[in-house]
């Protein structure tokens, strides 16, 4: 099997502070790949060591099978904010796009310029932000990759434009088999996108793996109240009132116990449940003798 | 052809309301056999999902015998789910009609009718499972 990315104990220390400790990560070819987690989790970090803007402090990491560095030809990169070159037009960054990359698409390029509408004249400083999304994202497909590694690409979008974002990334999957990974905090739009999830808080990995498995394996239990369950189930968060108990659970096993309503939980349900907890976990006892 | 939407508040993955769709559109007569299905990719373009969940979701109505894929061409239907079972559906409503009857006789609203249904729907189909 080909992996997208794989991680081993990858580490990235800043003097005293890590920005991503000890991240083990597989990743098979052709998914799509939602990276979240809070601000200053490491996200960044994450993508910045695939594509070779960073070397790790300790561990390893491939992006298809090879060490990452800088301009590989077969992974395209839009960093955060989509950036251009204000100065120059919209024709010039396609050129320059030709000049740097030996597989460039010029077809493809083209083509999509003129379904946006966007005229080739127009210097990058003066277009919206959706366009200046759009035209880093052509940048990146018409490069040709084998996997596109968006760091929040569409944060500063309006809903429409973002829409539109999607549809296109989307498209280039379906037609050229394009493997993806990219960072968000907008958990419904990954839902639709994604096939694969990666939490990451405090500078580590809490929970990955295919969207399926994983919503496969988590439910929420609901019933009269009881303050343990059986050894066999892993707890990821619960909260009880007097009479009723709510947990999130993971297990491979269906659950028949009548004693819960089982429901499952949706990918928002996921990733807060594992956001809080590292949360939890990380806020001193106080809490418990306010209780 | 239909036209699929999503509907964030279902609680089901994209993958699953594609399918259920799929065979609520076959259950009402809205697709019939040879109809085609929309293609991957203009599902894709439409919703912006990831195409691995049209893919599979197409796949899961294909084990079904529902559809089938020409490559190539397209996915089309083979079968619908209109035939088999409507003749009950006339007396099933009746017995239901009349369940509903004793029920609101009983004091019942429409919400504890709800709750009732799912719980022993529920519990019905837990002891098929088991």
């Amino acid at each position: 099997m080909t992996l997208a990315l794989r991680t081993d104990a990858l580490t990235k220390s800043y003097g005293r502070r890590k920005a991503l400790g000890e991240c083990t990560l597989e990743v098979p070819a052709g998914r799509v790949v939602g990276l979240v987690g809070p601000n200053g989790a490491g996200k960044s970090t994450l993508l910045n060591l695939a594509v070779g803007m960073l070397t790790p402090t300790a561990g390893s990491i491939e992006v298809l099978g090879e060490t990452p560095r800088s301009g590989m030809p077969r992974v395209g990169f839009v960093a955060q904010d989509t950036p251009t070159y204000g100065g120059l037009s919209v024709g010039e960054h396609l050129q320059l796009g030709a000049q740097l990359n030996p597989a460039w698409d010029a077809g493809l390029a083209q083509q999509r310029m003129d379904r946006l509408g966007m005229d080739p004249d127009q210097k990058a400083r003066k277009l919206s932000g959706g366009q200046r999304a759009q035209l880093a994202l052509t940048l990146g497909l018409a490069k040709r990759p084998e996997l596109l590694i968006l760091d929040e690409p569409v944060a500063s979008l309006d809903p429409l434009a973002r829409r539109e974002f999607l549809q296109d990334l989307m498209e280039a999957v379906a037609e050229h088999q394009l493997s993806v990974i990219l960072s968000s905090h907008l958990v419904s739009d990954l839902e639709r996108v994604c096939d694969h999830l990666i939490v990451l808080v405090g500078s580590r990995v809490q929970l990955a793996g295919d969207l399926d498995q994983l919503q496969a394996t988590h439910h929420r239990l609901t019933g009269a109240r009881r303050d343990t369950l059986s050894d066999e189930l892993e707890v990821i968060g619960a909260s009880h009132t007097e009479r009723q108990s709510t947990f999130l659970v993971r297990s491979d096993a269906p659950i028949y116990d009548p004693h819960w309503t089982v429901t499952p939980l949706t990918l928002e349900d996921l990733v807060l449940a594992y956001m809080s907890r590292t949360a939890q976990a990380a806020r001193p006892r106080a809490l418990e003798a306010i209780r | 052809m239909i036209q699929f939407h999503l509907d964030p508040a279902s609680g089901l993955s994209p993958y699953l309301q594609v399918v259920r769709q799929v065979r609520h559109a076959l259950r009402l007569g809205l697709l019939r056999e040879g109809d085609q299905l929309p293609t991957v990719k203009e599902v894709v373009a439409e919703l912006a999902i990831n195409p691995n969940t049209v893919l599979k979701a197409y796949r899961e109505l294909e084990r079904d015998g529902l559809v089938a894929a020409r490559p190539g061409v397209g996915t089309f239907v083979m079968r619908t789910l209109t035939d088999a079972t409507l003749a009950s559906h006339g007396p099933l409503r009746k017995d239901l009609e009349r369940w509903l009857g004793k029920a609101r006789l009983a004091g019942l609203d429409d919400e504890s009718i709800e709750a009732l249904f799912s719980s022993t729907f529920r519990s019905t189909s837990r002891q098929e499972v088991a």
